[in-house]
């Protein structure tokens, strides 16, 4: 199973075991990783699953869709690595796959 | 003069609960008044899941959020709703066996046997900007709505968003502003193609300015902005000067006055019912959709709509005390389909 690891906004890092399909945020809030909110669930409708992806991992997670480019607007200091971790699928190319939390969701 | 509205029953919330409500209440002849404080009907379905899909109403294999708002529209005209939008319910007091009056922002006040609250997450209200502090200036500098444009007349004026609101505002206030600035994260727009040509044809025109960034911090005194720290994608920082800030960040919902009307609530944050007829503490207060609580309850459509079933069969002994009542089929009963104006069919 991929591994994921959340690098919270004090620097210590956390690494889980993710499902291939299941999302970025999904994990998170299984294995009770903090700093990820999720309020809508998971729908694409807030900004509270905000994440920053490493550089180095940017190619392969990919961009923003439009429709979360739409949310992003909602989020706390967005950042031009950021993402909405509800919508990062889980992939075996995306074993290893780095983010950090920001200081606040929303 | 104060409006009073006398009716059967006030459904609060116009969203897919409050909307089949109608229609079980209709069935057993009450009338009811629908509002709600956004400017459309839908609630959640129609503010935040217009497009997306819905899997699970029982016999639609698929349905938007706004289809299913549109189905239940039609479903319930036959028996006429009024519908008061961009209006709350503030208070209500009992006045009767059960009789309440309920008032409402706009004071407008309702005269009811029954109450619904199909209230959903709680009433839209414009989401507070991720901006440290921003508290201490509501109110006073800082503004989620416009009232009155007057207010703003003169004022170096900072627009902050990239939806319809946004440039809503930026459109309508450039005229009355001494200055007026738009921000926004990024250069593209959610709102509509239309609002952004007029706005960057007034940037054209060196009648506004727009600029790229977010706002980190406010400065200001007493409640007075003085001015906005902007970061910029690149991380750097620049300052703009202002006199109001206005930001546009969406909706949220907030669960409003309907926490201090006296019902037993759950965690503070649900309405308490039974399961016999989803009523509350309060008798004649009945609440359906996500906003209620009992054991094994799941926030689902199809649920709100089985709760308002089963809601106005006891609706039914307050509004008509005494009377009959007689459980019909629509397939069957001539009675239900003359109220619903459909032809029998052989």
């Amino acid at each position: 199973m991929p591994k994921i690891t959340y690098i919270d906004c004090e620097g210590t890092a956390r690494t889980v075991e993710g499902e291939i399909g299941a999302t970025v945020m999904e994990t998170a809030i299984k294995n009770g990783i903090p700093g990820i909110d999720a309020e809508c669930g998971g729908a694409c409708a807030c900004a509270t699953c905000h994440v920053y992806v490493e550089e180095t991992w940017r190619a392969v997670a990919g961009e923003p869709s439009p429709m979360e480019e739409d949310m992003l607007d909602f989020g706390y200091d967005v950042k031009p690595n950021s993402r909405l971790s509800c919508q990062i699928k889980i992939s075996a190319e995306l074993d290893g796959l780095v983010v950090r939390t920001p200081e606040r969701q929303g | 003069m104060t409006e009073v509205i006398k009716t059967d029953v006030l459904i609060i919330g116009a969203g897919p609960c409050g909307l089949f409500a109608v229609f079980e209440l209709g069935l057993l002849d009450m009338k009811a008044h629908v509002i709600d404080i956004l400017d459309k009907i839908g609630g959640q379905c129609a503010e935040l899941y217009p497009e997306k899909p819905i899997y699970d109403i029982p016999g639609v294999p698929y349905v938007t959020g706004q289809g299913i708002c549109d189905a239940l529209l039609a479903q319930i005209k036959p028996f006429g709703a009024t519908f008061h939008l961009q209006e709350m319910a503030e208070t209500i007091e009992r006045i009767g066996d059960p009789l309440f009056r309920v008032t409402t922002d706009r004071g407008k006040v309702f005269e009811v046997k029954v109450i619904v609250i199909a209230a959903g997450g709680g009433s839209f209200q414009p989401k507070r900007p991720p901006i440290p502090g921003i508290e201490a200036y509501e109110t006073s500098s800082v503004f989620y709505s416009v009232r009155q444009m007057e207010a703003f007349r003169d004022k170096r004026l900072l627009i902050v968003g990239g939806g319809d609101s946004a440039l809503d505002w930026t459109i309508n206030l450039a005229p009355v502003a001494q200055h007026l600035t738009l921000l926004h994260r990024r250069s593209d727009f959610r709102a509509a193609p239309d609002s952004v040509n007029k706005m960057m044809a007034l940037v054209g025109e060196g009648r506004i300015d727009f600029v790229l960034g977010q706002v980190s911090s406010i400065e200001g005194e007493a409640g007075q902005i003085a001015k906005a720290i902007v970061k910029r994608n690149d991380g750097s920082h620049f300052e703009i000067a202002c006199d109001a800030l206005l930001p546009f960040f969406g909706l949220t919902m907030k669960l409003g006055p309907v926490a201090n009307w006296g019902m037993e609530m759950k965690d503070g944050e649900y309405v308490l019912v039974d399961t016999a007829a989803f009523e509350s503490s309060m008798p004649g207060i009945f609440a359906i959709g996500d906003i209620n609580w009992y054991p094994g309850k799941l926030k689902l459509i199809l649920s709100g709509f089985h709760e308002g079933a089963l809601m106005a069969q006891k609706a039914y002994h307050y509004v008509y005390p005494g009377k009959r009542l007689v459980f019909q089929y629509t397939t069957s009963s001539t009675s239900l389909q003359k109220k619903l104006g459909v032809a029998a069919r052989a």
